[in-house]
Formats: C-alpha cells, structure tokens, sequence
C-alpha cells in the first residue's frame, strides 16, 4: 500500500515543488511503514529523485501528455494509483496541481485535503493538518475513505535530500482520446522569470508608490534579489501591474520566504492571501499602517528614499556575500 | 444556454475567526456571512450571458435556512430562480454529489463555481463535480467566451496565462478576472422587489456521505512583536534579515 507522489516537471525539469513533495511523501511512506513512488511526466532525467529517497519512480513518456492536462494527467495518476494499490496519494499546491487533484480525487474516492502543513498528526484515525479561514485558522482533518490525498501547502515540510537508488520504470496509460476535450491552445508565460510560487523572495508593492511610472526601484529591487514581483490588489485593478501580479485573497496566494511589502497598508483581504510568508517586512511612511501589527520587520519612511538606499546597500552586500 | 452558478456562504473577510464547542466548530456569533468572493465574479459573468445570449441562470447552495439571505441576494442581482440544498455542506464531496444530483435532475450547461472558498479553502467542489458529471472543466477561470458550440477559456498558471479550447457542457472555477471588480453587479431596489418573485426552490439531499470529517480546528500562534528598523539603518535591516531571519 504505496505512497504515490506526483512530482510536477515542466519542460523535462523536475519543479521546485517536486523536491517539496518527493520529500513530505518519502517520510510519510517511513511513518506508514511502506514505499514511496513518483510518477513524473517526461522528465529529462528521473534520477534526480534520487537525491529525495525514493523506491520507486513510474516515468510516463507519452507525446500527447507533453503539455499539461487536468483530466489526462489525473486519469494518468488515477491509473498508477490503481495499478500500485497506493493509500496515499500525495500532490502539490501548484495552479496545476490544484486544477487536476479535485478531479484525481473524486476519481479515486479519496478522502482529500488540500493546504497540508505537515505530517500526519495520527494515522488511527487518519489525521493531517491544514490551513483554514485564509490562513487565520488550521484544521485537524481526519481522511476516512481507504484512499488518502494530501496537498502538501507550498513551502511549508521544505525539500529534505536523502539518499536513494529508486527502479525507475516505464508507465503508459490507457488513456481515452475523449479526455483531451478541454486542450491548451497557448500559453503566456515570461520564460526564465522566477514565479511568485516558487520564488524565495518576493517584492511587493501598493498605491504607495503612487503612480505605474514609479515601479522602476521595484523591480530594480527585485532584480538585486532575485525576486518575484507583486503589487496589492487596488495597484492591479487602477491597471498599473498585471493582474498576475496580484496577491491577497482575491488574488495569488504567496508562501515565500521573505514578503517585502512596500506602500502597501496592509488589508485584511491583502493579509489573508500573504499571511503564508515565512518573514514580512513593511515599508510605509504611516506608522499607523495596519501591516506593521502583522509584519515581523518594519521601516517606517518614504519608499522612494527608502527603497533606492536598500538597493544600493544590497547590491554592496550580495557582493560581499558573493 | 442554462447556467447554474454555485455560490457558498461564508464569513466575511474581516470576521474575527473564533472556534466553539471544545474547537470543533467555527464560531458564527457576530459574524457577517456573505457570497464568497469568487464566487461573485461567476454570478456577475452568468448575468452578462443573461442578457447578451438569453441564457438562463439559476443559482444554488448548500446549507441550512440560515444562508437563505444570499440566494435572495444572488436572485436580486438578477438570477432566474434559486435553489437551495437543505443539508449543511460537511465537506467538498459530499457538496459535489449533491449539485450533481441538481444538475443531473434539472439538467444545465453551464456550471459556474468559485475556484476556492475563503472558509475552509478546499477548492476541490468545481472539480469533483466535473468529475462526476463528466463536463468539461477549467479552474482559475479568467476569461470566458462562449460563441455557439466554441468555448475558448483563459487559466491563470503560475507565472502566466493558459488559453484553452472547450464545448459544452463545462463547469468552471471563477475567480477575479472573469470580470472586473469594478462591473461586479450589486442588488438595485428593483432587484430586490422582483426576487420576492421568484422562486427558491428548497430540496432534500440525496446523500449522507463525507470522505473528511474535521475533528478540530485550532489557531496560528501569536506573533511576536515586530521588529522596528529606522530608515537611516537599514543595514541593520540586512543584518537581521540574514543573520536573524536567515531568508537573505
């Protein structure tokens, strides 16, 4: 009764969040007392898992599941489950891993919990927990049909290298030709640009800067860290960012390492969707903003003094730091 | 072309979060329930399909009397009629299989959901229940088009936008973007009178089955105090931030 996990690659690439996964499935396999699979679409190189511990990887090198599918990659995933009796199965929190888990899940009749922190509290019953009210709570779920899905919740259990010699084979699945109904026709995504899921730092700004001619310093600031870029929610509806740059409640959900949050007064709606970050820092010339009480850093100042001198001074210490 | 939109009555994003009866269950005492908010973007784009295609629209949720209030709501925007499934939705698959059990007796087209709702985040209902429908299914839904038989969706991914090509019949998880906030319909006064009119339809569930059942719910822990750095050192911003913090 295997844990299967899916590692997501993109482009042959195993994602960031593989390693994440691979990791929170390997152990949880440990607790249970029985192996871990992967099953990965077309990577370049299965044995990258080996640095995460894994028995066993299932590689499904099919054309026409090159390019992502909801329905065909989770009938594919269904059918691995299937063939290896899985009790658990475990995905990420990624847009694709969330747009084909739902449907992996009903397919499976498996219990689902999704925005999984960590390891299972108990395994009688079957126990995980989870965030819940955006963030604000948790819940303690307890999984009770036979077949178990855990999302693991972005950055959270962390990728933990162990090492592993996994028999990686060969998985084709049956697939029928009526489950491409729904087909990407194109994609529109800034290659090599670090996203706000996988990103380790992420720069936000908000109606603080006062105008789109300001976002210079922002993703000056940015580019020094190696940064994804953000903005709150009325800066993408005034039209001055892209709406993919939106996080909050409404918007992208962001559970990066550092959430810098400059002229951004810190609303509820805004809170709740970047409460997952590991450490915030606020910039804002009020004091009175309500994102100092739910930040751990605060400068207060005005941005466009601020936010040059940061620059400067980061550039002189990622030298030193080299 | 009928439309279903699935709305879900939640607390309102400022409500304190509180838990009763030993933790195992959210505490509704003061607080504000509304539509979800992804949800609202769905029922704002279903009335546009109203009026520019003739589609109908009708609007469902799961629960108790207590959530009538935002059917009315939805029927004052402009919804055909309502209809609410008298059982308290336990969790996402039980929610599925009873609005499958509605689209499948009433039969529609076009099912409008919210990709994730504020309360419990699952963001599993749109799928599963395309799953057990066989429809069609886009999530992230930032765009929607319908002309005839063509549909042409817009997903939101990580980094970017996915275009994709569908038919009918589709259920889709909305969010922002499937329109401005700006167009969001309120209710008029006009609106409001004319949903006493109409009908909300109350029906029994058709099953008793949950796959999750959550036993408790606790709290984040407090937050320290933050930690204030003067805008004339900030390199004791960098200091902290590397070798307290450790993220730099």
């Amino acid at each position: 009764m295997p844990v299967l996990i899916y590692t997501e690659t993109e482009k042959g690439n195993f994602k960031k969040n593989a390693f994440e996964v691979a990791s929170y499935g390997v152990a949880l396999a440990k607790q249970l007392g029985t192996s871990s699979v992967a099953v990965a679409f077309n990577p370049t190189n299965a044995t990258v898992l080996n640095e995460y511990g894994l028995d066993q990887i299932m590689v499904v090198k099919q054309d026409n599941l090159q390019g992502f599918n909801a329905k065909a990659y989770a009938a594919t995933i269904s059918e691995a489950a299937l063939k290896i009796g899985a009790a658990v199965v475990v995905v990420s929190s990624s847009a694709d891993s969330k747009y084909a888990s739902p449907i992996l899940a009903a397919s499976l009749k498996a219990s689902y919990a999704p925005n999984v922190v960590s390891l299972p509290e108990s395994t009688e019953p079957f126990t995980v927990k989870r965030t819940a009210f955006s963030n604000k709570g948790f819940a303690h779920t307890v999984l009770l049909s036979d077949v178990k899905m855990i999302g693991v919740a972005n950055n959270t259990y962390g990728a933990h290298p162990t090492e592993g010699n996994a028999v990686i084979e060969n998985f084709s699945p049956s697939l029928d030709t009526n489950i491409f109904s729904t087909k990407a026709i194109s994609v529109d995504k800034v290659a090599g640009k670090t996203t706000i899921a996988d990103a380790d730092i992420v720069v936000s700004a908000g109606r603080g800067l006062k105008g789109p001619e300001n976002w210079g310093m922002i993703e000056e600031l940015a580019r020094v860290l190696g940064a994804a870029t953000a903005c709150s929610k009325p800066v993408s509806d005034l039209g001055w960012r892209p709406h993919g740059e939106h996080v909050g409640q409404t918007g992208k959900p962001v559970a990066t390492n550092l959430y810098i949050a400059i002229g951004i007064s810190g609303a509820i709606q805004h809170l709740a969707g970047v409460s997952a970050s590991k450490v915030k820092v606020v910039i804002n010339t009020d004091p009175e903003a309500p994102f100092f009480k739910a930040a751990d850093y605060g400068v207060v100042g005005d941005a466009f003094v601020v936010v040059p001198q940061l620059i400067e001074k980061l550039k002189v210490f990622k030298a030193a730091n080299a | 072309m009928k439309i279903l939109v699935c709305i879900s009555n939640v607390p309102d994003t400022t409500s304190k979060i509180n838990f009763t009866e030993n933790n195992t269950k959210f505490d509704p005492a003061g607080v504000q329930f509304v539509i979800n908010p992804n949800d609202e973007f769905g029922l704002t784009r279903a009335m546009w399909f109203k009026e520019k295609q003739g589609a109908s629209v009708s609007v469902v949720t799961v629960g108790n009397a207590s959530v009538e209030p935002i059917l009315r709501k939805a029927l004052a925007i402009g919804a055909d009629e309502g209809y609410r499934i008298d059982a308290l939705p336990t969790d996402g698959f039980f929610v599925a299989q009873e609005l499958a059990a509605l689209v499948k007796e009433v039969g529609f087209d076009l099912i409008i959901a919210g990709r994730e709702s504020i309360d419990y985040n699952g963001g599993m209902v749109p799928g599963m229940l395309a799953h057990l429908l066989d429809f069609n299914y886009v999530t992230n839904c930032i765009d929607l088009k319908i002309e005839g038989q063509d549909i042409t969706a817009i997903r939101e991914i990580d980094g970017g936008k996915e275009t994709l090509s569908t038919q009918l019949p589709l259920v889709i998880g909305g969010q922002k973007g499937l329109v401005e906030e700006s167009d969001l319909r309120i209710p008029n006064m006009r609106g409001i009178m004319m949903a006493r009119q109409k009908q909300l339809h109350i029906k029994a569930a058709t099953t008793t089955e949950n796959l999750t059942n959550d036993k408790q719910f606790s709290k984040p822990e407090l937050k320290g105090t933050i930690t204030m750095v003067d805008a004339s050192d900030l390199d004791t911003l960098i200091s902290l931030l590397h070798n307290e913090a450790k993220v730099l």
